[in-house]
């Protein structure tokens, strides 16, 4: 499957991927009345130190312990993409406590929040790959892990 | 055409059926429960109360679950008798089931200490089914007082769930502390000041000695009368049927790493088990449902023929109380970090160099991360510890590490 792959040594630290990714799922139409004066709530996080920097989010794992923790049952698999019905969830970030990526994120309303690739808002691609400056987020079929 | 059977219908057992369909989409599964409804998360059962979920959503796989999977559910209907040689299952209804391969994933059941005079107390309940919550949501009002016994995650997340349907909620335990078998001291006592805060009250290192109807007569001295008490003092595993049929049985069924049992073709996960903790280095009750889900598919996996184990069992919970999170996982042997202020705290305990386990209050973001690295032992002199002690984030795994989980599938 397509996934997001992230390649640090491109990487600026620029955080546009996090903007990007905000407005993907804020649902407005422009970015400067989904993003401007507001608190921020991207599925994509920038770490790193000094020179290094990377960004983190979802790796669709082959078995995600997520899933496997999930207290209610709202995380779960779409063709191989790690999804949340945040509805179904009732905010207990059991997911949290077992990502081992630090990937899945408290949310603003209580409820864990998590990348979905795009695939459920209007970007319909990740937003954050899309919008990369320099190709250190891509968007692309790589070998699967065994 | 194998035919399997699974006792019991919550977590590990529906991951169990998950194990089986992943390799085996021909065999035939039944799945017997006492329960009236199964697959369903048992810690929903407060957030239920607290209005934060239904019976819709509280769904764990999906209503069609049974049906997608072609198992044959039978709900209500308790499993009796085992007789391992001859790979037969009595059931309540007096029905024999033949299998060739069985998964025991019977749970635990509440446990209560002889009180004196608790058969006096007209409304008692335990808090583990939903069975139980629906009970407490038919007989608590906005004028009832209630009095829970045992402030662990079960007494509390209960008290939690019914703070705005009861009049009042009172919560005693003979510990000192609250969530006494999961923080120490400080992380209580910050607990302990939010609980009270949202309006519980805690009467801690004081038990109930005798109940005379709606009276009970406490350790120190004094009473509280209540109207409705539910005693979530713990819980044990549920063994009875293995016991007598002669396997082997520790605190909980002993299971190997692939979840099998000293019977033969008898299998066993989730909250009936006693496994390795890798944290420990000695075998424990695991009881918590992510271990559940784990143990149940790893032993699905195997009765298909499969070659699947769980070796990386810890205790661990997430847990929030009113909004104040709170994590904990592992063994708590050396403390190597402590940050305490007056709303949140972080204790993290190493041993023999490698992470054992942690406390988070408040701050948990990316608490996974510490996490793995307790479950996969990771060597800490293979990182940048002193970092990561501070803060929870792939720099300090290195450059190498990251190219592999970022740049790589996983």
């Amino acid at each position: 499957m397509k996934r997001v792959y992230v390649n640090e040594d491109w990487c600026l630290g620029c955080h546009l991927c996090e903007y990007n990714c905000a407005f993907a799922n804020s649902g407005a139409r422009d970015m400067v009345s989904a993003l401007k004066g507001k608190a921020i709530h991207p599925r994509i996080r920038v770490e790193g130190e000094g020179d290094i920097t990377y960004a983190v989010s979802c790796r669709h794992c082959k078995d995600p312990l997520c899933i496997r923790g999930c207290i209610s049952g709202a995380l779960h698999k779409e063709n191989g993409t790690v999804c949340i019905d945040r509805d179904k969830c009732v905010g207990c970030l059991t997911c949290v406590l077992l990502c081992p990526y630090g990937a899945v994120l408290p949310g603003p309303d209580g409820a864990a929040m998590k990348c979905e690739l795009c695939l459920k808002n209007s970007c319909g691609e990740p937003a954050c790959a899309a919008g990369c400056p320099n190709r250190a987020i891509v968007y692309e079929e790589r070998e699967e892990a065994k | 055409m194998k035919r399997y059977v699974i006792v019991g219908g919550s977590i590990a057992g529906v991951s169990c059926a998950e194990g089986i369909r992943s390799r085996d989409g021909e065999g035939e599964i039944t799945l017997v429960t006492a329960e009236p409804v199964s697959n369903y998360g048992r810690p929903l059962i407060s957030y239920y109360l607290e209005g934060k979920t239904d019976l819709r959503r509280m769904s764990w796989r999906g209503e069609d679950f049974y049906e997608r999977n072609r198992v044959n559910i039978r709900h209500a209907t308790a499993a009796e008798k085992l007789d391992a040689a001859e790979k037969q299952l009595t059931l309540s209804t007096g029905e024999k089931l033949s299998y060739d391969e069985i998964c025991l994933c019977t749970g635990s059941h509440p446990f209560s200490p002889r009180f004196e005079g608790l058969e006096t107390v007209e409304h008692r309940f335990f808090f583990t089914t939903l069975a139980d919550a629906l009970a407490l949501e038919e007989t608590v009002t906005k004028e009832s007082r209630v009095l829970i016994v045992g402030a662990g995650f079960i007494g509390l997340k209960c008290a939690e769930g019914l703070k705005d349907r009861a009049g009042s909620v009172t919560v005693c335990d003979l510990a000192a502390h609250a969530m006494n078998a999961n923080l120490d001291g400080d992380a209580s006592a910050i607990l302990e000041k939010h609980l009270i805060s949202n309006g519980l009250r805690l009467m801690l290192g004081n038990t109930v000695t005798r109940f005379e109807g709606q009276t009970a007569h406490m350790q120190s001295g004094e009473t509280v009368d209540f109207d409705v008490l539910v005693i979530a003092i713990g819980v044990r595993p549920e063994t009875a049927i293995f016991a007598e049929a002669g396997g082997d049985v520790g605190r909980g069924i002993k299971v190997n790493e692939r979840q099998e049992t000293s019977l033969p073709s008898v299998y066993a996960a989730g909250d009936c088990t006693e496994s390795l903790d890798v944290s420990a280095g000695e075998p424990g009750v695991l009881a918590v449902l992510p271990n559940a889900s784990m143990q149940g598919f790893c032993a699905g996996v195997n009765m298909a023929g499969g070659g699947e184990t769980f070796d990386k069992g810890i205790k661990l919970n997430s847990i929030g109380f009113f909004g104040l999170h709170i994590m904990s996982a592992g063994t708590y042997t050396e403390p190597v970090y402590e940050e305490v202020t007056d709303t949140g705290c972080k204790k993290l305990f190493a041993k023999d160099g490698v992470l054992t386990g942690f406390i988070l209050v408040g701050d948990v973001s990316r608490a996974g991360i510490y996490t793995a690295l307790i479950r996969n032992r990771t060597p800490l002199d293979t990182l940048d510890f002193e970092t990561l002690k501070r803060e929870p984030s792939l720099l300090p795994f290195g450059r190498a590490y990251r190219a592999e989980k970022l740049g790589g599938a996983v």
